[in-house]
């Protein structure tokens, strides 16, 4: 079977299309950075607090509002989160309102908030929000099992960690009372824990604080990096074929960064650390693609010594279009896999690749190539040549090597 | 092709197939599925985000250490100026807060001065002096003392964090020097969900207590129970001692001790290595005031009992209340010079030597992380398929090829993974999903290749090399570009990000043998055994 046979498509000839999409989406992600969303930076980046809570139903979001307002939190962004079956819920607080003396306060009274909504908590311990260490703890205070002994610790520990595990692996991480441990933990522990603990109706699934110092670093580290990667490429490409063709591609990465990271602006998606790992990620793959063109491009440069370098560049992009296609293709299938199926947690990561990977496609071939042909036109008009001197050199450099 | 030299390849692929299996299982020690899950959990370390745990960065507060050396040069100068008659004004520290380690002396007698220069040079040697004006000295300290006393500072708040969780029991905990920031600490404890008692451990000061001893010593667990007819008093517990002082030999000894303490680690004050009047290395230490009152109750309502030193929950040494103390004790013990100046540390750095802040706290819950592998071992199955049936149905029996290829990447993946103990996060599964998608690109470029030599005419042993022969070229250069990018994202990431940045590079190395060497020996394969002229079927 076989896609795209000798496809003849006049690619340069529709440059001034490829100009108009590029300008249009770039435009429109700067605008929306400039002027409206800005760089909708994640907890990773901004600091702040947030508190990732699972309840037992459907989850009021009016009521949990009226709490933290009642707690005197102000306006923290409260949403629902992942698939509605869930019953899972985003609380954030910003950055001024999350401490720097006391990192987690904000997380405390989030919690406490939640938890004055609850029937009866008063002096009691909450069984849904108590980690197994705080349950070893309070085991061994009462030690119900009379151990007494020098493994009495572990032997607790053991205990609480059973009741974790069935906790989190058999009930999604909240139970529903105490009673529900029956043929979990043994009797006795079950008897003094039906004095002391509460079930609450939601339990905190995860928690992310991050203080504004290390937002900051990791600001101003994310731009180096992003930035040192560029920089490897450009020399990586000067060093394997010539200088132009650096720039070429390494233009056509920051075409596709900027669109990626505008579409997150338009969206008003968080960016996230691991956002950040895909846009480094996609500068590479961005980067594969448009050496397999450039590659193909001195290739036939050789062979074609005749023709023109526009004609060069159509023969090589549409002999490798089919490649392109296929391997974007089958790795958009993965990526797509992975925004589809991967969870709610690296659904920013995967977006990111689902956009990335059709932007980098297409700048392989609408941006870097036709760099190539612009650059020859320019330099022509200026000195009256008409060679892209990449070309020889790079002729030259490979004739040296063998 | 020469079909020793093929054979010679296909054993050395299936060796590699085995080695890194052998990576992913180790020996497992059944081959059901649920004996091979077990194994290969042993093998690959999942990351906190996959296990769930409590992920802190903190950062010290170095000014306090400096503030502290400072502290006690300016007391030592006090003391020196009175012996030595140097006539001065006053000392002060101007600015403990920026600049904890500058010390000013005014109004030095002219005729003091070449005393002061001696004596800064003779008792303070990590300080510079510089005049100023209207015989005034500015004293700091050394650039390269001040950054020693500050990574010091730093590592001994690691070494007291480490001694704290150790109590805890966690598993596999990281606590390591943060290398992004300025004097940062990383604490990652799987499996711990409340930060709060954490946070709570890592700062309480020594476990160093003193207790009453009610019964002992027992040669062993049991000899305790029988001793006090099977049951422990109500107000005691057992716990386990050293071989200590005069009992000799090498075992344990088992003690009775009031669950209460008289006095505990937040009373003491100093605590010194030194040698009793035998000449026995001891550790003497002092109790703060209020210590001291308490320790002084407890003393005089127990003479002629016993009372017990207790280290994190280890006997040290039990000795009979000859009289009332009031706030001096020391601990003597079989122990040797190096014991005591140990020991000693240990109870000074039982708090921290300086203050912390908390720089970013990340807990996930782990009905959490047992939904990210799930999701994420769900999508790359999907994934993988999806590409694999794709490639069986474009390129037909060269299909199996790639798909054959693929399959031997994620081994020696995994397998890379066991052997190296790198940590698998969330977005390193993300990376391996990756690497099918981008792995099967070098198949590609190598097979299309192949296809357009075929049109041109070439036959297949020839369309096959020069497919080969061309794509190798791209092939390196796309997977270095790739790899420069998996290496600056490792440099810049933490935890989950650099697990990304591993998983990835890994795949695309491993692409390389897959999808070159052992691609190109399974196709001469099949054309070895083709008929001249026959097609290739791709």
């Amino acid at each position: 079977m076989e896609l795209f046979r000798n496809t003849n498509i006049d690619f340069l000839g529709k440059k001034w299309y490829f100009l108009a999409f590029s300008l249009v989406f770039s435009v429109a992600g700067l605008l929306s950075i400039f002027f409206w969303h800005g760089i909708p930076f994640g907890v990773d980046f901004k600091g702040g607090t947030l508190v990732y809570v699972k309840f037992a139903s459907t989850p009021d979001l009016n009521h949990i509002r009226s709490a933290m307002d009642r707690a005197g939190l102000k306006d923290p962004k409260i949403q629902a989160y992942g698939p509605a079956a869930n019953n899972e819920v985003l609380v954030a607080l910003e950055q001024r309102q999350t401490s720097e003396s006391a990192l987690d306060q904000g997380k405390n009274t989030i919690i406490q908030a939640l938890e004055a909504g609850q029937p009866q908590t008063a002096g009691k311990l909450d069984l849904n929000n108590t980690g197994p260490s705080s349950l070893q703890q309070y085991l061994l205070s009462k030690d119900p099992l009379h151990f007494g002994g020098i493994d009495a610790p572990a032997k607790y520990l053991a205990v609480a960690q059973q009741i974790d595990d069935f906790r989190n692996k058999q009930r999604g991480g909240v139970l529903g009372s105490v009673d529900d441990l029956k043929g979990v933990a043994p009797a006795e522990v079950i008897a003094v824990m039906e004095q002391d603990f509460v079930t609450s109706n939601f339990a905190v699934r995860n928690v992310e604080i991050v203080g504004p110092q290390v937002g900051g670093q990791l600001r101003k580290q994310a731009l180096w990096a992003t930035l040192y990667s560029l920089g490897g490429m450009l020399v990586y490409l000067w060093f394997r074929f010539e200088l132009i063709y650096g720039i070429g591609a390494v233009v056509a990465c920051l075409h596709d960064t900027i669109i990626t990271v505008g579409f997150f602006s338009l969206l008003n998606k968080d960016i996230t650390l691991t956002v950040i790992a895909a846009i480094l990620t996609l500068i590479g793959y961005s980067m594969n693609d448009t050496i397999v063109v450039y590659d193909r491009i001195r290739e036939n440069i050789k062979l074609m010594r005749r023709e023109d370098l526009a004609e060069v560049v159509n023969k090589s992009i549409n002999q490798t279009l089919s490649r392109t296609i296929l391997t974007s293709g089958l790795t958009f299938l993965t990526v797509l896999s992975l925004y589809v199926f991967g969870g709610e947690v690296l659904r920013g990561f995967s977006l990111a690749l689902v956009i990335g990977i059709l932007i980098g496609t297409y700048s392989s071939i609408a941006v870097a190539a036709p760099m190539l042909v612009a650059y020859q036109e320019w330099r022509g008009q200026k000195t009256g040549r008409a060679t892209l001197p990449a070309a020889s050199a790079a002729r030259e450099k490979a004739k040296a090597k063998a | 092709m020469n079909i020793k030299n093929q054979t010679l390849k296909v054993v050395s692929i299936i060796a590699v197939l085995i080695f890194f299996l052998f990576g992913i299982f180790g020996i497992p020690k059944s081959f059901t599925p649920s004996g091979l899950l077990a194994s290969m959990q042993e093998r690959i370390h999942l990351g906190l985000d996959l296990k769930g745990g409590t992920h802190l960065i903190l950062q010290v507060q170095v000014n306090d250490a400096i503030n502290a050396d400072s502290d006690r040069a300016v007391e030592r100068l006090r003391d020196d100026f009175k012996t030595k008659n140097i006539v001065y004004a006053e000392i002060t520290k101007p600015n403990p807060q920026q600049n904890p380690d500058v010390i000013s002396i005014k109004g030095v007698a002219p005729n003091s001065i070449s005393d002061l220069r001696s004596l800064v040079a003779d008792r303070l040697p990590d300080y510079d002096l510089a005049s100023g004006p209207d015989n005034s000295f500015t004293l700091s300290m050394k650039p390269s003392i001040a950054k020693e006393t500050k990574t010091k500072a730093q590592q001994q708040a690691i070494e007291t964090i480490r001694n704290r969780i150790d109590l805890l029991g966690v598993n596999e905990p990281v606590i390591q020097e943060h290398g992004l920031g300025d004097y940062q600490i990383l604490v990652q404890l799987p499996g711990v969900d409340d930060p709060a008692r954490v946070k709570e451990i890592m700062q309480s000061t020594a476990m160093l207590e003193i207790r009453q001893a009610i019964g002992g010593p027992y040669g062993s667990e049991q000899e305790a129970m029988q001793a006090n007819g099977g049951l422990i008093p109500a107000n005691g517990m057992l716990m386990k001692g050293k071989n200590i002082g005069g009992q000799g030999g090498n075992n344990d000894s088992y003690w009775i001790i009031t669950r209460a303490s008289a006095v505990s680690g937040n009373d003491l004050r100093t605590a010194d290595a030194g040698r009793d009047e035998n000449g026995r290395p001891d550790v003497k230490f002092t109790l703060t005031g209020e210590g001291g009152r308490r320790f002084y109750a407890f003393t005089s309502a127990h003479v002629g009992d016993r009372l017990a030193v207790v280290l994190d929950n280890k006997v040290m040494e039990v000795a009979t209340i000859q009289e009332a103390i009031r706030d001096e004790g020391r601990i003597t013990g079989a122990f040797t010079e190096q014991q005591t100046q140990d020991l000693s540390l240990t109870l000074r750095s039982g708090a921290l030597p300086a203050g912390i802040k908390y720089l970013e706290e990340r807990t996930v819950g782990p009905s959490l992380g047992a939904d990210s592998i799930h999701a994420g071992v769900r999508a790359a199955v999907i994934g993988m398929l999806a590409v694999m049936i794709f490639m069986l149905f474009y390129y037909k029996f060269a299909g199996i090829n790639a798909d054959l290829g693929l399959f031997l990447n994620l081994v020696i993946l995994l397998g890379f993974l066991g052997f190296t103990s790198a940590t698998l996060t969330l977005p390193g599964i993300a990376g391996v999903i990756l690497t099918i998608g981008m792995g099967v690109d070098s198949n590609v470029l190598i097979f299309e290749r192949i296809r357009e030599e075929l049109r041109h005419g070439k036959t297949p042993p020839q369309a096959v090399d020069q497919g080969f022969k061309h794509a190798w070229v791209t092939i390196v250069d796309t997977h270095v570009t790739t790899i420069v990018s998996a290496i600056i994202l490792f440099l810049f990431g933490t935890g989950p990000v650099r697990g990304f940045a591993v998983t990835l590079s890994f795949g695309l190395l491993a692409n390389l043998f897959t999808s070159v060497f052992v691609s190109r020996v399974i196709f001469d394969a099949i054309l070895n055994r083709h008929q001249r002229g026959e097609a290739l079927s791709i």
